[in-house]
C-alpha cells in the first residue's frame, strides 16, 4: 500500500450555530504523509470537530483543509473509527464492513474481519456481538477500504484494559505494515505514547497548539521506561 | 496479521418458546368459545360458528358474497395504496423540514380529529354517491394517520448514521438503501397495519351510508331484516380476507424487512 496523504489544516473560523465563542479561530497544522499524529486535549476542546472537518463530515467552516492538496470533502473517503462503533444494526457484521466502499467484496470484508480477529462472527448482527467485538468490527470497516487516511476518534473510550492493549497492538501493526496517515484524537497521554510518532497538544479556547513534539523511537521499540518517559513528557506539556 | 483472541462471548438469542403454537391455537380457541356461547344461549339471534360457516358457503355460491367482497376489497386496496403513498410522502417532508412541520402540523391535527362520517357526508354531497367520493373520503381520513406515523419515524432517524454516510461519501441512493429505508420501514409497516384495519372499517361504514354494493351495503340490508347470520357470514368472510392479508402478505414482509430485529428477540 502506498504511503498515506499529507494534510494541510487551516481553519479561519468554525462556529456552531447559537454559540457565542468560535470552536476554532485561526487554527493551522500540517500533517506529514504516513505519520501517526495524536491530537491530545481535554474533553470538549474541539478535537472531534477537527476530525469531522478533516473527514469532510463538517463542511460548515471558513478556511481550507486539504488532503494531498484536495479539499477534504472531495478527497477519497478516509477510514473513520468513531467514538461509538456506529454499526448499522440491520446489517450483519460482514455487510457492515462491506459498506466501507462500493469496491469492498465479501472476501475483502472477511480479510478485514480476520485482521481484527472476528471473522467467525461475520454473519452475526451487531447486537449479537459484545461491546469489544463491535469495536473490532468498526475497526475492520475502517481498514477494509485500505484508505490512506485513518481517523480515530477516541477509539479506546470505555474499553477494558485487556481490549485496549489488543487495540493498541492492532493499530500499531496497521500503521507499521500499511503506512497510512493516521490521526488519533484522545485525551489520554498513554494512547499517544503507545501509538503516535508526533503529538499535538491543544489547549485554550478557541484551541491553540500549545505543544508539538515528536516521539523519535518507533512504537514497536518502546519499552516500559520509554513509555513512562513519553507519558510524563506528554502529560506535563 | 494473526487474529486477536476473542473478548467476551457473542450475545446469542435465547431459546425459542412455543409461541407459534400458541398463535396457531388462538383462532380455534376463539371459535370454540363462540360455539360454547351459542350453545349456552341457544337463540336465533346468536348463531353458532357452524351455522355462520354454512351461511357463508351458501352466500358465496348462491348469493353475492364474492362480488360484494371483491367490490369492498377493490375500494379498500385503492384507498390504502393512495393513502400510504400520499401519507408517506407528506410524513417524510414534514419529518425532514421543521418549517413545513410547523406550518402543517395543525392541519394534521385537524385531519386526525375530523370525524370520518363528516368527511364522507360532505364528499357525498359535493361529488354525489360515487366511487370517487367514497375512495377520496377514505383517503382523506387515513392520510393524516399515515403522515403522523411516518413523521415520527423520520424524526427518530439517528443523525450519527448521516455522519457515517458523509464520511464514507455514500451517494444518495446508497444512503436511501442503507440508512433511510431500514429506519423508516418499521414505521411504514406500522402505518400499513393500522391503516389497513382502519380503512376496512371506514369503507364499510361509508358503504352503509351510500353505495351500490359491497360488504357494508349488504350488511345494512341484512340489518333491515335482523338477519344476524347473514351479517356474521359477511363479517367472517371479510375477517378471513383480512387474516389472509395479515399472514400472507404483511407478516412475510415484516419478517424479511425486520429480520435483524427478530435476531435480537
Amino acid at each position: 500500500m502506498a504511503i498515506g496523504p499529507g494534510l494541510k489544516i487551516s481553519i479561519d473560523e468554525k462556529r456552531y450555530p447559537g454559540s457565542a465563542a468560535p470552536t476554532f479561530s485561526g487554527f493551522g497544522a500540517e500533517i506529514s504523509p504516513g505519520s501517526v499524529t495524536a491530537i491530545l486535549g481535554p474533553s470538549g476542546i474541539g478535537k472531534s470537530t477537527l476530525l469531522r472537518i478533516i473527514a469532510g463530515i463538517d463542511r460548515d467552516y471558513s478556511g481550507n483543509v486539504t488532503i494531498d492538496d484536495q479539499p477534504a470533502a472531495e478527497a477519497a473517503p478516509p477510514g473513520f473509527l468513531f467514538q461509538d462503533p456506529r454499526l448499522l444494526p440491520w446489517l450483519t457484521t460482514a455487510d457492515n464492513v462491506r459498506t466501507a466502499g462500493t469496491g469492498v467484496s465479501t472476501e475483502q470484508a472477511m480479510v478485514a474481519l480476520g485482521r481484527t480477529g472476528i471473522s467467525d462472527q461475520a454473519s452475526l448482527y451487531p447486537h449479537q456481538l459484545s461491546g469489544g467485538m463491535q469495536r473490532r468490527a468498526a475497526l475492520a470497516r475502517a481498514l477494509a477500504l485500505n484508505a490512506g487516511l485513518l481517523l480515530l476518534d477516541e477509539p479506546f473510550v470505555s474499553l477494558d484494559r485487556i481490549l485496549v492493549e489488543e487495540m493498541y497492538r492492532l493499530i500499531a501493526s496497521v500503521a507499521a505494515s500499511d503506512g497510512p496517515t493516521m490521526l488519533l484524537v484522545t485525551h489520554m497521554a498513554e494512547d499517544a505514547a503507545r501509538l503516535a510518532d508526533r503529538v499535538l497538544v491543544l489547549s485554550g479556547s478557541p484551541p491553540r497548539i500549545s505543544a508539538d513534539f515528536h516521539l523519535p523511537i518507533p512504537p514497536s521499540q518502546r519499552d516500559a521506561t520509554t513509555l513512562d518517559a513519553y507519558k510524563q513528557h506528554i502529560g506535563t506539556s | 496479521m494473526a487474529g486477536l483472541p476473542q473478548i467476551g462471548e457473542p450475545q446469542r438469542a435465547g431459546p425459542k418458546h412455543a409461541l407459534p403454537l400458541l398463535e396457531l391455537l388462538s383462532f380455534p380457541i376463539l371459535l370454540l368459545v363462540w360455539q360454547v356461547l351459542a350453545m349456552a344461549l341457544a337463540h336465533r339471534l346468536f348463531p353458532s360458528p357452524i351455522a355462520v360457516g354454512q351461511e357463508m358457503l351458501r352466500l358465496a355460491t348462491e348469493g353475492k358474497l364474492l362480488a360484494d367482497l371483491a367490490k369492498t376489497l377493490w375500494r379498500a386496496s385503492l384507498a390504502f395504496i393512495l393513502a400510504m403513498l400520499i401519507g408517506t410522502a407528506i410524513g417524510i417532508l414534514i419529518g425532514r423540514k421543521s418549517w413545513l412541520d410547523r406550518l402543517f402540523s395543525s392541519w394534521l391535527l385537524v385531519g386526525l380529529n375530523l370525524p370520518a362520517i363528516v368527511v364522507a357526508i360532505a364528499l357525498y354531497i359535493w361529488l354525489g354517491l360515487t366511487e370517487t367520493a367514497l375512495i377520496l373520503a377514505v383517503v382523506i381520513n387515513k392520510v393524516p394517520l399515515v403522515a403522523t406515523t411516518i413523521r415520527e419515524g423520520v424524526r427518530s432517524f439517528a443523525p450519527e448514521f448521516d455522519e457515517l454516510a458523509l464520511a464514507m461519501r455514500w451517494p444518495p441512493a446508497k444512503r436511501l438503501r442503507l440508512i433511510f429505508l431500514p429506519q423508516l420501514m418499521p414505521f411504514v409497516l406500522a402505518a400499513a397495519r393500522t391503516g389497513l384495519s382502519l380503512i376496512w372499517k371506514i369503507v364499510l361504514v361509508f358503504e352503509v351510508l351510500g353505495s351500490d354494493g359491497g360488504i357494508g351495503y349488504r350488511v345494512s340490508l341484512f340489518f333491515q331484516f335482523f338477519d344476524i347470520t347473514g351479517i356474521l357470514a359477511y363479517t367472517s368472510a371479510f375477517i378471513l380476507v383480512v387474516l389472509t392479508i395479515e399472514y400472507g402478505i404483511l407478516r412475510p414482509i415484516e419478517r424479511r424487512v425486520l429480520q435483524w430485529r427478530s435476531a435480537q428477540a
